[in-house]
């Protein structure tokens, strides 16, 4: 009896000493492809979803506008442009381009790329003003963030 | 006896190592979002002078137009639709309408409209020679122009789902003239030079000309 139960003890459990190099691969795969955000969204982001995407290889010259309602109910429920962190005003767009664009070398800054991430509720006439405003100040490359819809055939 | 003890109290416990470690992985799981970089892209008309003519007319054939008013409603030549996907296959006939193909070389590449036919594979010009080449439409595809007109009021979920349409239609001619799936067509990576060559060849005299206008403050 005695003998029977000391071979089974033995070699009941799992090694599990290699666990925790399973487990730190993972953790730094994450670690590494994780980018925290640095802008804290101030405005509803429901993006409608599309088919024909396509993928901007220079992450550089990519910079983000956000249009969508307000989360803080008090400024009201009419969609505002939020650019880095604050809210900005359609007659700030061309002074908020040239300030980005200067950011970037010199021969980049006519490839500046505005990424528009519009929530789904906002109306037309807001996005028909900042495009007026991207032309003036001559960011004319601009891309209508979304994510992949499924295909549905 | 001493020495079976000592051995017993050698090692380390790692045991907790891999709850630790899966705390900080569940805390990146959590935060962590892919940064995506996809969308539509679309290239702004140049700034327009003060002193310029701002009107260029185009001839009205040439031109497909898409209204969207206030409520959703579509109006695509003149017509009312309710089912947005069909204006794919609308633009799709559209573009590829060789109405009137004239030889002016047009744009960088220097392509004609008939060059743009001459280049196209079989199936696609027996499907145009069969459907298409009505002389109320497109003349060619080097002056096809999408009009998309939305009103102020119009949501930006339905133009996004409209653009979306147009970019499929023409990826699929796109696709279609290299022998590509419109799929297959939009995952071409342009830094590497054999498929960036076969980007330019599908694009080459078949310009992507999606006008949005601007809209009317009145109406709608």
């Amino acid at each position: 009896m005695s003998k029977f139960k000391k071979k089974s003890e033995s070699s009941q459990d799992i090694p599990t000493a290699a666990l925790p190099d399973i487990i730190f691969m993972l953790l730094f795969f994450f670690m590494v492809t994780t980018v925290l955000r640095e802008t804290e969204l101030k405005v509803e982001q429901n993006i409608p979803r599309a088919e024909q995407l396509v993928k901007l290889e220079k992450k550089k010259l990519v910079t983000y506008l956000y249009v969508g309602a307000p989360k803080d109910e008090s400024l009201g429920s009419e969609s505002r442009i939020q650019a880095n962190d604050a809210f900005i005003g359609i007659e700030g767009i061309v002074q908020w381009v040239n300030q980005e664009k200067s950011k970037l070398s010199e021969v980049e800054r006519d490839q500046i790329t505005i990424s528009l991430k519009v929530d789904e509720e906002t109306k037309m006439g807001i996005i028909v003003d900042i495009q007026t405003e991207l032309r003036e100040a001559n960011a004319r490359k601009i891309m209508y963030a979304a994510p992949t819809k499924a295909r549905d055939n | 006896m001493a020495r079976s003890k000592d051995k017993g109290s050698q090692e380390v416990n790692a045991g907790s190592m891999a709850d630790i470690a899966f705390l900080l992985l569940i805390f990146f799981l959590v935060t962590t979002q892919i940064a995506t970089n996809k969308g539509l892209t679309l290239l702004l008309p140049p700034k327009q002078e003060e002193d310029e003519p701002i009107e260029i007319k185009q001839q009205e054939r040439n031109l497909f137009k898409i209204q969207i008013n206030s409520a959703d409603r579509l109006l695509v030549e003149e017509e009312p639709l309710d089912d947005v996907t069909q204006i794919r296959d609308m633009v799709y006939d559209f573009v590829l309408n060789f109405g009137n193909p004239s030889d002016k070389k047009k744009g960088k590449n220097e392509v004609s409209d008939n060059d743009v036919y001459a280049s196209l594979p079989a199936s696609m010009k027996s499907y145009i020679g069969r459907n298409l080449g009505s002389s109320d439409s497109a003349d060619g595809p080097g002056s096809a122009i999408i009009s998309l007109k939305a009103d102020r009021g119009s949501s930006y979920d339905i133009f996004i789902s409209i653009l979306d349409e147009l970019n499929a239609a023409y990826n699929r001619i796109y696709g279609e003239r290299v022998g590509l799936t419109d799929e297959e067509f939009r995952k071409l990576n342009r830094n590497d030079p054999r498929q960036k060559e076969m980007y330019d060849r599908a694009r080459s005299g078949i310009p992507k000309a999606i006008s949005i206008a601007e809209p009317s403050t009145v109406g709608g």
